[in-house]
């Protein structure tokens, strides 16, 4: 069976990787009907169960949401340590090892980030990361239903990390590793929780952006683009030759 | 009559530039002044809201290159666009741009702002460094701004970029899309902006 899901995965990054022009900007839809129907799905799920939940968790006390937010944050660093080293970032991928340590066991679990304290950051790293350091370019744009905006790399690379992840292996896959051991709704609970965190963390970033787009999807899509090249090219400078070309 | 005439134009122009806000020419103290400035507009109690946002879109009139911006986000529809039409996108531009501005200062003014510090790229662009403190309600948000500086003595605002993501190219993109799905219809962008200006 893991054999088979292997073969699906090495096939589908094949795929990936021979059908997506390297250079091409992922801007293109595949189904834009649909995925604004979709994003329009999501939005609706977004206010009748995320942005409630979300209010509700900005108003527990301080320690508490800090404390979810580097547990979640803690699991996620066991993805970025992988992806890390298949992006040859050796040293990021022992910054992101030493965080993992100390935040589970100083740090209670990861309920605290002592790590961070003494300069030991974990940047957040993906497969459609990895894919994209690779030149993989995105390929088509998309919605899906509850997790939102990908490409074709990214939607692929979420296949990815689902395998390559130790903690998706513990809880989604349900595989004792070194007598630790999980389950289906521990990887939920975890993945909801750190959606939450996210949705409080933003709630007035959201909401400016929606009050003040003539095109929401539209302007989600871009957001996400640009946001999926910034941690591709881990680099925060958004450059675009059309300013330069004003000048004319 | 004519002396007059002269020195009551001379009193006008005189009294209107005491009311015009001038900021440091040099980008990082440029933006610190001005935000400053734009922050404390809105926290003014003794002021009304249109006050505030009237005090707000002056100071953007001043200080962003609101032209340079429409014409950046109308992206490669720009060459190809009538003059009428160009003019008249122009003026709605301006228009939307200073109400979405005002809105999105207002959500954002009771957070504290600071500057760290400038880099220039080139002799036309100098990017600002800046922050907004983390707070109950979000965390740390770093917000950089392109400062076009082809004029030493008057700097203007070209873009923000928060967290790595440039207001100006979403809302370039947002544009792109409205006229891809309507034939390129900018009609169409019209009825969208002149809908969000009305509202």
């Amino acid at each position: 069976m893991r054999s088979k899901k292997l073969h699906i995965f090495v096939y589908s990054i094949l795929f990936v990787a021979l059908s997506v022009n390297a250079n091409a900007q992922a801007e293109k839809e595949c189904f834009e009907k649909a995925s604004r129907g979709i994003f329009k799905f999501n939005q609706g799920f977004d206010n009748a169960i995320l942005k409630p939940t979300a209010k509700l968790y900005n108003k527990l006390p301080e320690p508490v949401k800090n404390g979810a937010g580097n547990f979640t944050s803690n699991i996620a660093t066991l993805l970025s340590i992988p992806n890390h080293l298949l992006q040859g970032e050796i040293k990021s991928a022992g910054h992101a090892t030493g965080s993992f340590l100390i935040n589970t066991t100083v740090g209670v679990l990861g309920l605290a980030n002592p790590a961070g304290a003494i300069g030991l950051s974990s940047q957040k790293e993906d497969l459609g990361q990895t894919l994209g350091s690779y030149g993989v370019g995105g390929g088509c744009y998309f919605v899906l239903p509850i997790l939102g905006p990908t490409t074709v790399r990214d939607s692929i690379g979420m296949f990815g990390d689902n395998l390559i992840d130790p903690f998706a292996r513990i809880t989604w896959h349900e595989k004792e590793i070194k007598s630790i051991s999980g389950s289906k709704m521990d990887y939920i609970g975890v993945k909801a929780t750190s959606a939450v965190d996210f949705r409080g963390d933003n709630m007035t970033n959201f909401e400016s952006l929606e009050k003040n787009s003539l095109d929401f999807y539209a302007a989600t899509k871009s957001l996400y683009l640009q946001n999926r090249d910034k941690k591709i090219n881990n680099s925060s400078d958004s450059d675009d030759d059309d300013w330069g070309n004003l000048d004319k | 009559m004519r002396r007059l005439f002269f020195l009551i134009v001379l009193v006008f122009l005189v009294s209107n530039n005491s009311y015009a806000v001038s900021y440091n020419s040099d980008p990082k103290i440029f933006i610190t002044e001005l935000v400053d400035d734009a922050i404390k507009t809105l926290n003014d109690k003794s002021l009304t809201q249109a006050e505030k946002n009237k005090a707000i879109e002056k100071i953007a009139l001043e200080n962003v290159d609101i032209r340079a911006l429409s014409m950046y986000t109308l992206g490669n529809f720009r060459k190809t666009i009538e003059k009428g039409k160009l003019q008249k996108y122009q003026e709605l531009f301006e228009k939307y741009f200073l109400k979405s501005l005002t809105s999105r200062l207002t959500d954002y003014s009771s957070k504290k702002f600071k500057v760290i510090d400038a880099k220039q790229k080139n002799a036309k662009y100098t990017i600002v460094h800046s922050k907004i403190s983390e707070s109950s309600s979000q965390p740390e948000i770093k917000i950089d701004w392109r400062v076009y500086t082809k004029d030493p003595l008057k700097p203007l605002i070209r873009d923000l970029i928060v967290e790595g993501l440039s207001l100006a190219r979403t809302q370039k993109e947002e544009f792109a899309s409205i006229l891809n799905s309507n034939n390129n219809d900018i009609n169409v962008l019209f009825s969208k902006l002149e809908e969000f200006i009305s509202n």
